[in-house]
């Protein structure tokens, strides 16, 4: 499913920030990302997203390589990716089905369809009744739920958090992470970096623990 | 051997191989379906863009009424010469041979000259305008209609307008006609009305050309105008764009908006510029209709055709269009998501 092989990324500045790391995560996997700030995960993120590109080696998602894609592809690249940020990234001027609602449009769906579709997946996150609230009229649990439902809400084969519960108290974030363990039991592969040691242990989840750019077993 | 039928082992991993498929078939596969969505996202964009314009409408006025003043001022120019054309037209098919008389001819000497004239197979007409129709024509137009009732006698001569056939056609049998009338003893001064015309001819081509200048210099201005506003709407939506793109929308789907942004300015502009040209227009219609007297009723102000109007509608709007989707196609490919 998502594939590193010996990657290894370099900026003039800093010199190796990633380091011939290599993994496979399989489809329907989950995954934290771990490590000390500045470790490199948000890096190894960015380079999922391809909002950086790797120095060496190839990343794969499926059978595409993640490398070597031209610019003109990366929109349709990333409808099969979900992003899910600490900060949450949500629109403040827009209301929350609106916010959800967003991938599809771009995705060029139908305004039942987007209806449909927005409503399950607010529903998935419990958010039914909130579609006309503004983002800035809910707390942190539930603006990160909407930034969930945004994500899985094109139904995409990956979802990358980028420290999810950041911002979560811990009865929040467990409850953050029993949704991506549903999205998980439909067969999507999760990859969550997380500081969190403590959530991190009470899961028993696959664990990548970068260290100074290296990835430590 | 019968293949069983049998319950999936492992519906973990088969389940999101439908989810796979359903996406597909709704997003790409019902052709119908997906233009519907294409078309209502356009009306949204058209429409909510607009909605933007509205949203802030002081900034708003401040760009359209810059922009209105100079597509005004360019059309104006381009009124004001197709009226000096228009007038020019009119003078050119009257290139007529003026005889001032001398002052001791009486009106019946004059009419029998007239009458000789006449007879001239190159001659249209010939036309007498007597001492007093001179005065009463210089009262009512020049001003200085107490003055001259001061005067004790007079000092208007007698005027015969002779209207050669085939006027500018043949400048030479024009010449000709010109010596022939010159020669009568009761012409004092002879003066054929063609050369002050020729003048104001190259002067109107010079006022096209300097309009024509003006307005591609006026059209590079707007255009610099409507991409600034537009580039600083991209930057207030800076946070829109970044998301946009991190959830996969292409640079076109992200355009559009400011597309119709531009397009509305561009087009509000246009329509503003007509109604501040209509309304100079209206204000300069009096002391024209009074000048149009002079010429005797053959100078009527001409405003912009239907089909000028259109132009001018369709010109702004497409410089609006494509001044924002030349600072959209730089912007957008320095704008990375972070």
């Amino acid at each position: 499913m998502l594939k590193f092989d010996n990657v290894s990324k370099r900026y003039p500045e800093t010199g190796d920030v990633l380091h011939n790391v290599s993994f496979h995560l399989q489809q329907g996997e989950i995954a934290f990302l771990t490590g000390h700030s500045g470790a490199g995960k948000t890096t190894l993120l960015k380079l999922i997203a391809v909002m950086e590109r790797c120095t060496r080696g190839e990343i794969f998602l499926d059978s595409q390589c993640l490398s070597h894609v031209k610019e003109r592809q990366l929109p349709f690249l990333r409808r099969k990716m979900g992003f899910i940020y600490q900060d949450y990234k949500l629109l403040a001027d827009r209301t929350v089905f609106d916010n959800v609602a967003l991938p599809l449009a771009i995705a060029g769906f139908g305004h039942l369809e987007i209806k449909r579709r927005v409503r399950a997946s607010l529903d998935k996150v419990g958010l039914l009744g909130k579609e006309r609230k503004f983002p800035q009229a809910l707390s942190g649990g539930e603006q990160q739920r909407v930034g969930i439902a945004r994500a899985v809400v094109n139904k995409p084969p990956l979802i990358v958090a980028d420290e999810p519960t950041g911002n979560l108290d811990p009865e929040l974030s467990a409850e953050i992470m029993l949704l991506f363990e549903q999205f998980q039991q439909v067969g999507v592969t999760v990859l969550i970096a997380s500081h969190d040691i403590s959530l991190i242990s009470q899961m028993n989840h696959r664990v990548l623990k970068l260290d100074h750019g290296q990835l430590v077993l | 051997m019968k293949p069983v039928k049998r319950k999936p082992t492992r519906p973990i991993v088969k389940k999101p191989v439908k989810h796979d498929t359903r996406q597909t078939r709704t997003a790409g596969g019902n052709f119908v379906d997906k233009l519907h969505a294409y078309r209502d996202h356009h009306a949204h964009a058209l429409f909510s863009s607009l909605g933007r314009l509205v949203a802030t409408p002081f900034t708003s006025i401040m760009t359209i009424a810059v922009l209105a003043i100079s597509i005004a001022l360019a059309s104006g120019f381009y009124i004001m010469v197709i009226n000096v054309q228009q007038l020019t037209a009119n003078l050119e098919s009257s290139n007529q041979i003026s005889l001032f008389l001398k002052d001791d001819v009486t009106d019946e000497e004059a009419a029998d000259l007239a009458g000789n004239i006449r007879k001239n197979p190159s001659v249209q007409t010939v036309k007498v305008i007597s001492k007093e129709q001179a005065l009463t024509e210089f009262k009512t137009y020049s001003g200085f209609g107490a003055a001259i009732n001061l005067l004790e006698k007079n000092p208007l001569p007698i005027v015969l307008q002779v209207l050669p056939k085939n006027a500018l056609q043949d400048k030479q049998e024009l010449d000709s006609l010109f010596k022939t009338v010159e020669k009568f003893d009761e012409v004092d001064y002879a003066q054929i009305d063609m050369q002050w015309v020729e003048r104001l001819h190259s002067i109107v081509e010079v006022a096209r050309c300097a309009t024509t200048l003006f307005s591609v210099m006026i059209g590079i201005g707007i255009l610099f105008i409507i991409g600034n506003t537009i580039r600083l709407e991209l930057h207030n939506r800076r946070d829109e764009v970044m998301i946009a793109k991190l959830v996969g929308a292409t640079n076109s789907f992200i355009q559009r908006p400011f597309l119709y942004t531009g397009f509305w300015i561009g087009f509000i502009s246009g329509v503003s510029a007509w109604f501040i040209d209509a309304i100079l227009m209206l204000i300069l219609r009096q002391p024209v209709e009074k000048l149009s007297g002079l010429y005797e009723g053959e100078l009527h102000l001409i405003f912009l055709s239907f089909t000028e109007t259109i132009e001018l509608l369709i010109i702004s709007s497409l410089l609006g269009v494509i001044s924002s989707w030349a600072v959209l196609l730089v912007q957008l490919r320095h704008t990375r998501p972070e």
